[in-house]
């Protein structure tokens, strides 16, 4: 038996909000399940957890504003559920919580920077008048939905709640939302027409929007400037060729219809995986005076959210993944962020940061490395050149990749090594696979 | 069919850059830049207009369309007709 318990998101998160479970109590649990949604400042996170069992009992009711470490469930194994549930009950939640304050062994809580990246990226769609308020709070609902309502000006008495008791969760809100603006500024909405007419941008919906976006720029502020304030950064730049990759690409999506192609990122994240198996001085975490290299390969891929801001959460065991299941989970990444939700493990854990321009942007781009990772792949948008071969000129494509990587953790030496093995990899599309 | 193909254009776009105004958009700018659309944007762009207009949308025909609305719509038009 163990606990759940509200994780740290971020070095600075001190409390967050439970606003959703996403399991009830009976409801067998599996290691990376999502759980609960817990709101912090900067968005709504989804929070999974990290071992097998039985939901046994909710601690807490949603809603709850809890400090970090606050036991939120109890999770048994299962076969002995019904006694342990009781013990935990018949215990004292207070001495339950100082006995099990230290040992989360249910989530990882390791604190992250990047984590403070996060922001609710579809506040656009959330603010649309709607109709008057009445009585909202004779209402069952999360605090969070009831602030979405209350934003939007949407009538929580209508609708009805999904949540447990049928309480109104915030889900509820956005799909009553997403309904009565059917057509106008809602993404992935299968049927939605144009006809609707496009709401004007009230003063309380730029408003908001602001209060989101600059609470994503004081978490991007915080994490760089803990960045160069902490970390000696040197950088390395490598212009490599691309053509090989290039044709690599274009023959493999020649066969495939659009939702199966492939995208660079996908290529670019497998290369600089299987590139820094070899270099563990760039994958893993310096904390507390100390590098520690990670075994896993967890690459953050840096998202830049509409309207402004990123944040880079990341795909896993990059190493060990095909280069079609890296395509796909950076599709679903990359929508999820969009969408302004993703799991509590993908922001926490990166170990190796990637930050590619794509197609508009500019020749290359040196990073800031995400404390307390040790590196950063920059990758500049691919271009044209020429080379010398054998005395003649030859049009080439480029692109030029480049590392930012922690003084402190290693040297510019294998940095090099690093960043050529790098390119070399994409140069050989076919290991990429 | 050819309105249509606008609409479903337009609609596409819609749900690929919500916070874009489409009638703020210049229809001869670069598609990419008039609605601040990454690569991955694009994919999902293409796969729906190939889902909706039952379309095969080969990659060699991306530059065509990322000329401009005006193009992408004139492209859709022309494969549609």
């Amino acid at each position: 038996m163990s606990e759940f318990c509200m994780p740290s998101l971020g070095s600075d998160m001190e409390d967050g909000t439970l606003i959703e479970w996403e399991k009830q109590p009976g409801d067998t649990v599996n290691r990376g399940d999502v759980i609960a949604v817990v709101e912090t400042q900067k968005g709504a996170i989804e929070v999974e957890v990290y071992e097998d069992g039985v939901l046994e009992k909710v601690l807490v009711n949603l809603g709850d504003k809890l400090p970090v470490g606050t036991p939120l469930a109890i999770i048994g194994d299962g076969s002995g559920s019904s006694s342990m549930s009781r013990n935990a009950v018949s215990e004292p939640l207070a001495q339950t919580i100082s006995s099990n304050k230290d040992s989360n062994k249910s989530i990882d809580i390791d604190s992250v920077s990047i984590a403070d990246a996060v922001a609710i990226a579809d506040t656009g769609e959330k603010n649309q008048p709607v109709t008057a308020t009445v009585a909202q709070n004779r209402v069952r609902a999360t605090p969070a939905a009831k602030k979405l309502a209350l934003d939007s000006n949407i009538d929580l008495v209508s609708l009805s709640g999904s949540g447990p008791d049928s309480a109104i969760v915030l889900d509820d809100v956005k799909s009553a939302i997403r309904t009565s603006v059917s057509g106008e500024s809602v993404p992935l909405r299968e049927s939605s027409s144009e006809s609707g007419n496009a709401p004007d941008v009230s003063k309380s919906e730029v408003a908001t929007k602001r209060t989101a976006m600059d609470g994503m720029r004081a978490a991007i502020a915080a994490a760089m400037s803990r960045s160069k304030r902490e970390i000696p950064h040197f950088y390395l730049s490598h212009t490599v060729q691309l053509d090989k990759l290039m044709a690599f690409v274009s023959e493999k999506n020649a066969q495939r219809i659009p939702e199966h192609r492939l995208a660079y990122g996908a290529l670019y994240i497998k290369a600089v995986a299987l590139a820094v198996s070899k270099y563990p001085e760039f994958n893993g975490h310096y904390k507390e005076e100390k590098y520690i290299a990670s075994k896993a390969i967890h690459i953050g891929m840096a998202i830049n959210i509409r309207g402004g801001g990123l944040v880079a959460p990341a795909i896993h065991h990059c190493d060990s993944l095909g280069i079609d299941d890296t395509m796909e989970k950076l599709k679903d990444l990359v929508a999820r962020v969009r969408n302004g939700r993703f799991k509590a493990a993908e922001i926490s854990d990166p170990t190796l940061t990637i930050s590619s321009l794509g197609d508009r942007g500019v020749d290359s781009l040196y990073g800031v490395i995400f404390p307390p990772q040790v590196a950063i792949i920059g990758i500049g948008t691919p271009g044209s050149t020429v080379q010398i071969v054998d005395g003649s000129i030859e049009p080439i494509h480029t692109v030029t990749i480049t590392l930012a990587a922690d003084h402190r953790v290693c040297d510019g030496h294998r940095g090099s090594l690093f960043l050529r093995d790098i390119g070399r990899y994409l140069n050989e599309p076919d290991k990429l696979q | 069919m050819s309105e249509n193909v606008q609409s479903i254009a337009v609609e596409s776009l819609r749900h690929i850059a919500p916070d874009i105004n489409i009638d703020d958009v210049d229809p001869k700018m670069d598609l990419r830049d008039a609605f601040d659309i990454d690569s991955m944007d694009f994919l999902n762009l293409v796969s729906r207009l190939a889902k909706e207009l039952e379309l095969e949308i080969p990659e060699k025909d991306y530059p065509d369309m990322v000329q401009s609305l005006d193009a992408l719509v004139n492209y859709l038009k022309h494969r549609t007709a």
